[in-house]
């Protein structure tokens, strides 16, 4: 099948107005290229033709008088402000300069070690912890937006009983009152229902609850849970491990539906080692990526191979594999469809024996994992690539299991009093697991969780879950080691810890989670050094050397005895993923992830449905048409997106969106895929239906935003390639002398900032863009606005395609400002709001700016961003706590853009000159270069030639958007390399072909 | 038709229209006095506070150093303003009983802050920095005034850019030898300028005027 090989078929008689059109944006642009020039300019929308004749008058009439009244406006005296000291100074505070506090994000109970940035007591930006493994400094999306959660004014802010509010000693007796009946049957028909446990502490306490009523009965529901991972060792192993990856050392990476590069706390760590292979100066050695996967994801996109294929058919394509890799006592599928595609790659990980690796996809089948398991050790990967230890979970169970038998017992009567910690299973529970119905049979539920949410009001008894930022607590990483958590700010509102409800069971009165914690710790790490110790584990965020040992687990698997899939069943492939940014739902309030745009659609405040270009032609579907999906008896409604890349006779549906009852920003946005998954099948099914209701639902995409038309920006290179011709991205530029310019000559005596990004190291999982947003208080806008192109984010990340839209190659490329020396912007603003400082920024001065977007029509990168309602949020205050206080909030009316953080590099420019020094190199990092886990962003003064950024800016592979226009910008790209494999066809090298 | 306008009626139009000219161009004016004023900029004007903190009784007859209170101003972008327990470091000696004191001795009783008004108040888009300008020789009173000398503490200076500018474009005229820079009485010497130019070399100093310097 020549189009299922077809990473790299070069695309033909596709002209474009400019020529040769090698790079696409979407697929509507790649059928019609004129289509693109109907596109509105960004943020403008012809307002004043729509209004009526009269309303039209009515226009003049209002902006005449606002003319007239704007005036005034400058006679407000500035108001009186007040100081307001500390009473009783906390030891080392000192106004005007933030304090760093180490704690842990847990995510699905996995954690990634932070160092939040706070002032004065408010946590306003979180990075990574350079010395925790699953952060390395980097930080996942889900760390950097954990911080908006904080103060997400959506959140619970008191124990309620019935929706009426109850103090906590209220619910200590209520609690007591319904547990102290079941003590005499030893806690029969008490039932408590957790996520999945990775705290030691809350473990602890569990285990507490089970001693001292040991009929009570415990379960864990995670809807994004390892269910696969877990049954997949147990089938491998007989048992269940945890499976963690040393991609440093990997040659060669195989993912079988894994989205191991995509946002989540271990993947930053992964998508370290997995760049360190491949950044520039790392070359010599750089490593294949293939991938096998149901849905085009940020890492299908970054692989040098990929093969789009149905869920189902995955899994005899892995077997194949793991045969001629030579796993024993397996025998071949039979089938012959990509077979030359799988013997290349057998080939080349056998070539690669420990030192490639195997990652099978969280849901994936069980079957692929174990096949992964097996793959890896038949290579010898483990113990070099592949490092299992025992679970991370404190107890490891069947979680659809538990659930279904706790669902069984409320039906049956025999659960008395439920205990819900956290988590949403109304709402994320299967659609044959009628959870919420028989909620209703318990007569006592409490719930604890963060939000009131689509469970909290099922239940009688609410209590708000404090957030990971106000307490204490611990939690495990991918690898095992601790961390202890603690808290940053006092907890804003009346909020309890799970421990201290679990506490209220066990004895009355009960302790605080401090307590807890350290009565725990102290029983595990005797001596007397403890408060050494535990000082110790505070300040540097993690119990060092706390990893789990590794182990040696032996394959028990009986090939002949493992059911393979058998697809059957008429009707599409239904495949279900979680979210890449919201997860199962439990951050969907979360309004800069909601913003987020999604790594390849780039749609925003919505999951769609993803269906491959011919099949939707065959069921005569377009794009943003909502369709019925029939599955299984259930229904549920979606908006389609027609994915290039995606495999066909399949569909893709992201969890948790479609929200009833969760905050303001969760409801409404998205469907709800849970009302179509069942227990059975909770990762895919076939026998789906699709039905085109021929209503259209607008998403809000901005892929085709901020579009730069008619140029090729990607500069692109297979590695034999560019070893064949090292010069190919500086032979074709035209670029003009340095003084075919009319602008005034600069002389940067000084510093000079810059910037290099290495396309090659992007794996676009968007932790820079959401960086940007918490460090320069960009604010949120809303879908209505993002359709009509006025997103603010100041760093964009660029998707384009090339080739077959069955398989298209993708390329990433991260825009942030530019900072021109010769600057378009500058010279075209009437009020000189914008202007050049010494060391070569292109300064924004909010406080000048007018508002007539002259800056921005005038920028060839489309990087600057307009205030054009009043997007900030000058209300609410929880959110005001979030703020930088070292930027300017803007307000309506005003040009923003990105600044290289300038903020920093003024602070670190006073600090190095209070102490009479020069900066050093590094010292300075722009809240993307801080997070992105690749390290695709330096930046650096570029006068001092020894400089990082200095030096990868002296490469060949250096170049600059639209360098023909000679404004010298100082971000400049390194060009993206691939490493395909030359047993497999490929495309000509190199696309040197500038435009 | 008979004339409907007399021939001094073109005499009354011309000078209305002068007259016109001239109230928009006095408008101006007023309005730039009143801006420049310190009616709006409140400078010389003395704030009142909850308790009449005298500096002139604090640093100038007890020479109090700068510093005992404002802790942070050399490290920090704030100089902060001193916690209730400082005060009481003395006051729960001194004066332990006075009248005017009452509001110092119930902040420290409750644990609630005073509520100072703010004397010198940049707009918030404007980022100063105290612990550079302590480090680079520029004195608390080229800024602050004589403040020492001030029963109630009030604005010595405009603290318009303006007046910003004028430093940081000729940082020679005002800059002296960081050991000077708590000293209140400071005058500069007649050669100033000359002082000024080494001072600049020795202390590295540079004429920032990029709009970033302070505005973020």
């Amino acid at each position: 099948m020549p189009s299922m090989n077809a990473d790299f078929v070069p695309v033909e008689a596709l002209t474009h107005r400019a020529g040769q059109f090698t790079y696409w944006r979407s697929l509507d642009e790649l059928a019609d290229p004129a289509e693109r020039r109907e596109c509105e300019p960004d943020g403008e929308e012809d307002l004043v033709s729509k209004l009526g004749e009269k309303s039209r008058r009515r226009f003049i009439e209002l902006m005449g008088a606002s003319l007239g009244l704007a005036g005034l406006t400058g006679c407000t005296r500035q108001p009186t402000e007040f100081i307001m000291p500390y009473v009783d100074p906390p030891e080392n505070a000192i106004p005007g300069r933030p304090s760093y506090y180490a704690t842990a994000v847990p995510v699905d109970g996995d954690a990634q070690g932070v160092i939040v940035e706070t002032h004065l007591g408010r946590p306003t930006k979180v990075e990574g912890n350079p010395d925790h493994p699953a952060s390395l400094g980097a930080t996942s999306v889900l760390s950097q937006a954990s911080v908006l959660d904080l103060y997400d004014p959506d959140r619970a802010r008191a124990i309620t009983y019935l929706g009426q509010p109850r103090g906590w000693s209220e619910f200590v007796s209520a609690l007591r009152d319904s547990v102290d009946p079941l003590r005499a049957g030893k806690g029969e028909g008490l039932r408590i229902l957790t996520p999945v446990v990775c705290s030691p502490t809350l473990g602890a306490q569990l285990e507490a609850v089970r001693k001292a009523l040991p009929q009570a009965k415990f379960h864990q529901y995670s809807a994004s849970g390892t269910h696969s991972a877990r049954s997949g060792a147990e089938l491998a192993f007989g048992r269940h491990v945890n499976t963690h990856y040393r991609l440093d050392r990997a040659g060669v990476v195989v993912a079988l539906d894994s989205d191991f590069l995509a946002c989540g706390q271990v993947n930053t760590r992964l998508a370290h080692d997995f760049a360190a292979r491949r950044r520039q100066g790392n070359r010599l050695d750089m490593n294949r990526l293939y991938s096998i996967e149901s849905a085009l994801t940020a890492t299908g996109g970054k692989a040098d191979h990929r093969l789009p294929v149905r869920w189902a058919e995955l899994e005899s394509l892995a077997r194949d594999l793991a045969v001629q890799i030579g796993v024993p006592n397996l025998t071949a599928t039979g089938t012959a469809a990509h077979q030359a595609w799988i013997a290349a790659l057998a080939k080349d990980l056998t070539g690669h024996r420990g030192a490639s690796a195997v990652i099978p996809g969280e849901h994936q089948s069980p079957t692929v994992h174990a096949l992964a398991h097996a793959m890896n050790a038949a290579l010898g990967n483990a113990g070099t690539t592949v490092v299992y230890t025992d679970p991370l979970e404190i107890e490891s169970v069947d979680q659809i299991a538990s659930l279904r038998d706790l669902v069984q017992a409320m039906e049956a009567g025999s659960v008395k009093v439920l205990l819900i910690l956290g988590g949403n299973p109304a709402y994320d529970t299967f659609a044959d697991v009628d959870f919420a119905s028989n909620l209703t049979k318990v007569n006592a539920v409490f719930h604890v969780s963060q939000h009131p949410n689509e469970t909290s009001t099922l239940c009688n008894w609410h209590v708000p879950e404090r957030h990971f930022f106000e307490d204490w607590g611990d939690a495990v990483a991918f690898d095992g080691t601790i961390s202890i958590l603690q808290p940053l700010i006092e907890p804003l509102y009346a909020s309890q810890s799970f421990v201290e409800v679990l506490d209220a069971v066990l004895q009355f009165p009960p302790r605080n989670s401090r307590e807890i914690l350290r009565a725990y710790w102290m029983g595990r790490h005797k001596g007397a050094d403890f408060e050494l110790w535990w000082r110790k584990a505070l300040h540097d965020g993690m119990v060092r050397d706390s990893a789990l040992p590794e182990i040696k687990p032996a394959l028990k698997v009986d090939w002949p005895r493992v059911p393979f899939l058998q697809p059957s069943g008429a009707g599409l492939e239904l495949v279900f993923r979680p979210d890449p940014y919201l997860r199962d739902g439990a951050y969907a309030n979360n309004a800069w992830l909601q913003e987020l745009p999604h790594p390849i659609t780039k749609v925003t405040w919505d999951n769609v449905v993803h269906i491959s270009p011919s099949t939707a032609k065959r069921l005569g579907v377009e794009n943003q048409h909502v369709v019925r999906m029939n599955y299984k008896g259930r229904t549920v409604e979606g908006s389609a997106w027609i994915s290039a890349g995606h495999p066909d006779d399949t569909v893709t549906v992201h969890l948790g969106y479609g929200h009833t009852n969760l905050g303001r920003a969760a409801n409404g946005a998205g469907f709800n895929a849970y009302l179509l998954r069942t227990s059975d099948a909770p990762w895919s099914g076939v026998g789906l239906q699709i039905e085109n209701t021929g209503r259209l639902y607008q998403l809000a995409s901005t892929q085709m935003q901020q579009y730069i038309d008619g140029r090729t920006l990607v500069l692109e290179n297979t590695l034999d390639g560019y070893r064949q011709d090292p010069d190919f991205v500086s032979r074709p530029v035209g670029e003009p002398g340095r003084n075919q310019t009319l602008y005034p000559a600069w002389n940067y005596s000084g510093y000079a900032w810059g910037m290099s990004i290495d396309l090659t190291a992007c794996v676009n999982c968007n932790a820079c863009v959401i960086a940007c947003q918490a460090e320069n208080n960009t604010p949120v806008v809303g879908k209505e606005q993002v359709l009509s192109r006025r997103a603010m984010h100041w760093l964009r990340i660029d998707t384009y395609f090339k080739g077959n839209p069955e398989n298209p190659s993708v390329y990433y490329q991260p825009v942030p400002c530019m900072q021109c020396e010769d600057a378009p912007c500058e010279l075209v603003c009437p009020v000189q709001a914008t202007n050049h400082s010494k060391d070569g920024l292109n300064d924004m001065v909010y406080n000048r700016c007018i508002g007539t977007r002259y800056c921005s029509n005038n920028c060839p990168y489309k990087v600057r961003r307009f205030n054009f309602l009043l997007f900030q949020d000058w209300v609410t205050e929880s959110i005001k706590l979030q703020r930088n206080p070292d930027v300017s909030v803007r307000s309506r009316g005003v040009m923003e853009k990105c600044t290289y953080c300038v903020q920093r590099i003024r602070e670190a420019e006073i600090r190095a000159q209070d102490e009479d020094r020069f900066i050093r190199d590094g010292e300075i990092q722009t809240a993307c270069m801080q997070a992105c886990p690749t390290q695709a962003i330096v930046f650096g003064d570029i006068n001092q030639r020894a400089n990082r950024v200095a030096k990868l800016k002296a490469e060949k592979l250096n170049y600059a958007l639209l360098a023909e226009l000679n404004v010298r910008p100082r971000t400049t790209y390194l060009a993206e390399l691939r490493n395909p494999n030359p047993l497999l066809n490929q495309q000509p090298a190199g696309n040197g072909d500038r435009q | 038709m008979a004339q409907r306008f007399s021939r001094n009626a073109n005499t009354i139009a011309r000078f209305s229209l002068l007259g016109a000219l001239g109230t928009v161009v006095a408008l101006g004016c007023y309005g730039y006095w009143i801006a420049e004023s310190p009616y709006e900029t409140r400078q010389d004007v003395p704030r009142e506070q909850p308790v009449p903190f005298s500096h002139e009784h604090h640093a100038g007859e007890l020479g109090i150093d700068c510093r005992y209170c404002h802790t942070t101003v050399e490290t920090s972008s704030f100089a902060n303003i001193p916690a209730t327990k400082v005060c009481m470091n003395c006051h729960s000696q001194m004066w332990a009983v006075a009248a005017a004191l009452e509001p110092v001795r119930q902040s420290y009783r409750t644990g609630k802050s005073i509520q100072w008004t703010r004397v010198h108040d940049l707009p918030d888009f404007v980022y100063f920095d105290h612990s550079i300008h302590i480090h680079k020789g520029i004195g608390c009173s080229s800024c602050h005034g004589q403040v020492d000398r001030m029963p109630l503490t009030w604005q010595a200076q405009p603290l318009r850019m303006q007046w910003c500018l004028d430093c940081h474009r000729n940082p020679e005229q005002y800059v002296r030898p960081v050991d000077r820079v708590f000293d209140m009485s400071y005058t500069p010497p007649p050669d100033q300028t000359t002082l000024g130019k080494r001072l600049i070399k020795e202390y590295h100093i540079q004429s920032l005027t990029s709009c970033s310097t302070c505005h973020r």
